[in-house]
């Protein structure tokens, strides 16, 4: 076919992408550097200010708690999202395409109301709190909802189904012959999983803590409701500085930083990525 | 897998994962169905929850709003996204500049696209409503139909195309006959995760939405109850939203299982 019909098939596309994300993601690029008005609007002239002052120590802390809490979410999600993926494809294989569906389900429905599920189980007259009392346990309970570990449960549960996505693509590729190779020379199962399985996989765990991480590290729904207002999160700082604080070219700034941080992170992803496919060439090779 | 994993332990695993991934959304469904609309003490089977979820105007006027953005949305993001995924792989040489430009709306932080439209959108003095938040759901909605189409389109044999072209049949008419056809169930699965997808959007809608309640969407609404606390009526509404997704979710999966024609 000749070489223009692509391009017109993907003309409107393209365009609309421009339009409606390209621009304004060089906008808020560009809104970084101006100044902030008196009255909250924005005055063009070129400053470094917003920049700086994301890095003052009271947002630097900020970002450096969101990380904590981001990494937290995302190394809980990793490991057990890859033990549900080898349970997944440990399964026989005619089962296995139902309980992945079962497993992404919930990834579907929608982020509020599996954040508010967590509400209601977790607030002062919820379940858990009542469970516990039917069961005899009257000490004052401490607050579980709107606290750092509410946050990092809502956060795991919702990007759950990712990981364990994520992760089974690898392992359900995994060859069954290597695995049994390594079994008749005589390694265990736990060798065997920890020089074989594990390695050969590391690519699907990269990508399943990087999207948790970057997903949890720029949410503010979530400490929002979960949090309760308790500590803020970048998300939370970046919302306030569009909606409540006005501080346009700030807010832009932080987001920046925040794009900088996913970027950086899918970099090391693809590296890793590229490393554990270039071993495995190594291997046979050797 | 050839690694004879101690089925036990990887039953054990299964349970603990789906019982942590179910139970939350489970407690929500029992409860809107709760006469005394308590979270902690069961009084009776009712849906009297629902009716009065039914009744309640601020309610109703959303989920138009929701149900007006979603469906216009998936079919511009339908035509759009489809045309795109065609002239991708009709491309054969891969841009990495391209596909970063394709792939980009499903990895952007939603708050960070958020506020670029809303800027974009009020440094050109556009008044916001529904139309802008439509205008933004097709961003990341064509990026969705796009890639469930080009996982369809792989392996597809373009010779067929080719074929149809030589014997005169001019470009839309093969597009018609032959390649349409081939992707219309890609096509329809990909909306239907589209427009889920539409219906449940929160934070970009909300950024997007202009003042006032005009334009408010059904999550933007289950957003504000929520933070007033825990209401029987919240629970029927996460109900009716959550069987909706999973309804089209499950819909999306059987269109799309079938294989190419000719393969």
């Amino acid at each position: 076919m000749a070489d223009r019909k692509p391009l017109y098939l993907m003309t409107p596309a393209l365009v609309w992408l421009s339009l409606f994300m390209v621009i304004p993601c060089l906008l808020i690029l560009a809104l970084a550097f101006f100044r902030r008005g008196i009255y909250g609007g924005i005055e063009y002239d070129f400053t470094f200010e917003n920049i700086a002052l994301v890095f003052d120590p009271l947002y630097a802390g900020i970002f450096i708690k969101s990380a904590i809490i981001a990494g937290q979410a995302a190394l809980i999600a990793s490991v057990v999202g890859y033990a549900a993926a080898y349970a997944i494809a440990a399964m026989p294989k005619s089962r296995q395409p139902l309980l992945l569906f079962l497993a992404i389900l919930p990834f579907w429905s929608n982020y509020l109301v599996r954040t508010y599920a967590w509400i209601v189980l977790l607030n002062r007259e919820g379940l858990i709190v009542s469970v516990a009392r039917a069961l005899g346990y009257n000490q004052e309970l401490p607050s579980l909802l709107y606290t750092e570990t509410a946050v990092i449960v809502g956060l795991v549960y919702n990007y759950l189904p990712f990981v364990i996505l994520a992760c089974y693509a690898p392992l359900a590729r995994m060859n069954a012959e290597i695995t049994e190779a390594s079994r008749d020379l005589g390694a265990g199962g736990w060798t065997t999983f920890r020089r074989i399985t594990l390695p050969m996989t590391v690519p699907g765990i990269a990508t399943g803590f990087v999207f948790v991480f970057v997903l949890s590290i720029g949410n503010f729904v979530t400490p929002a409701l979960l949090g309760g207002g308790q500590f803020q999160m970048i998300g939370n700082l970046v919302y306030a500085q569009f909606l409540t604080a006005n501080d346009w070219p700030f807010g832009a700034a932080l987001s920046m930083a925040l794009i900088a941080i996913m970027m950086g992170l899918l970099t090391l992803q693809t590296f890793a990525t590229e490393r554990a496919s270039g071993g495995r060439v190594r291997d046979a090779d050797g | 897998m050839g690694n004879r994993a101690p089925l036990p332990l990887m039953l054990m695993i299964l349970a603990a994962v789906f019982a942590f991934l179910y139970l939350p959304i489970s407690v929500l469904f029992a409860l809107s169905f709760n006469e005394g609309g308590m979270p902690t003490a069961w009084s009776g089977f009712s849906v009297k929850w629902y009716y009065s979820l039914f009744a309640n105007k601020d309610i109703t006027h959303a989920a138009l709003n929701t149900l007006i953005v979603a469906v216009i949305s998936t079919i511009l993001a339908a035509i759009l996204g489809t045309l795109l995924a065609i002239g991708v792989d009709i491309r054969r040489r891969k841009g990495r500049f391209l596909e970063t430009i394709i792939f980009a709306p499903m990895i952007i932080p939603d708050i960070v696209l958020a506020i670029a439209l809303l800027s974009f959108f009020s440094l050109l003095d556009v008044t916001m409503g529904l139309h802008t938040i439509i205008v933004s759901h097709v961003v990341f909605n064509l990026a969705f139909v796009c890639s469930v189409v080009r996982a369809r389109l792989k392996g597809f044999d373009w010779s067929i195309v080719e074929a149809s072209t030589d014997l005169g049949a001019p470009i839309l008419v093969t597009l018609r006959r032959v390649v349409i056809p081939v992707l219309m169930p890609a096509v329809v699965a990909g909306s239907l995760l589209a427009f889920t997808l539409s219906v449940d959007e929160f934070i970009i809608a909300f950024f997007t939405a202009g003042a006032g309640r005009a334009s408010i969407t059904l999550p933007m609404q289950i957003f504000s109850m929520i933070r007033f606390g825990v209401t029987p009526e919240i629970n029927a509404l996460s109900a009716i939203v959550m069987t909706l997704s999973v309804v089209m979710l499950a819909l999306a999966q059987r269109i799309n299982r079938g294989r190419l024609p000719g393969q």
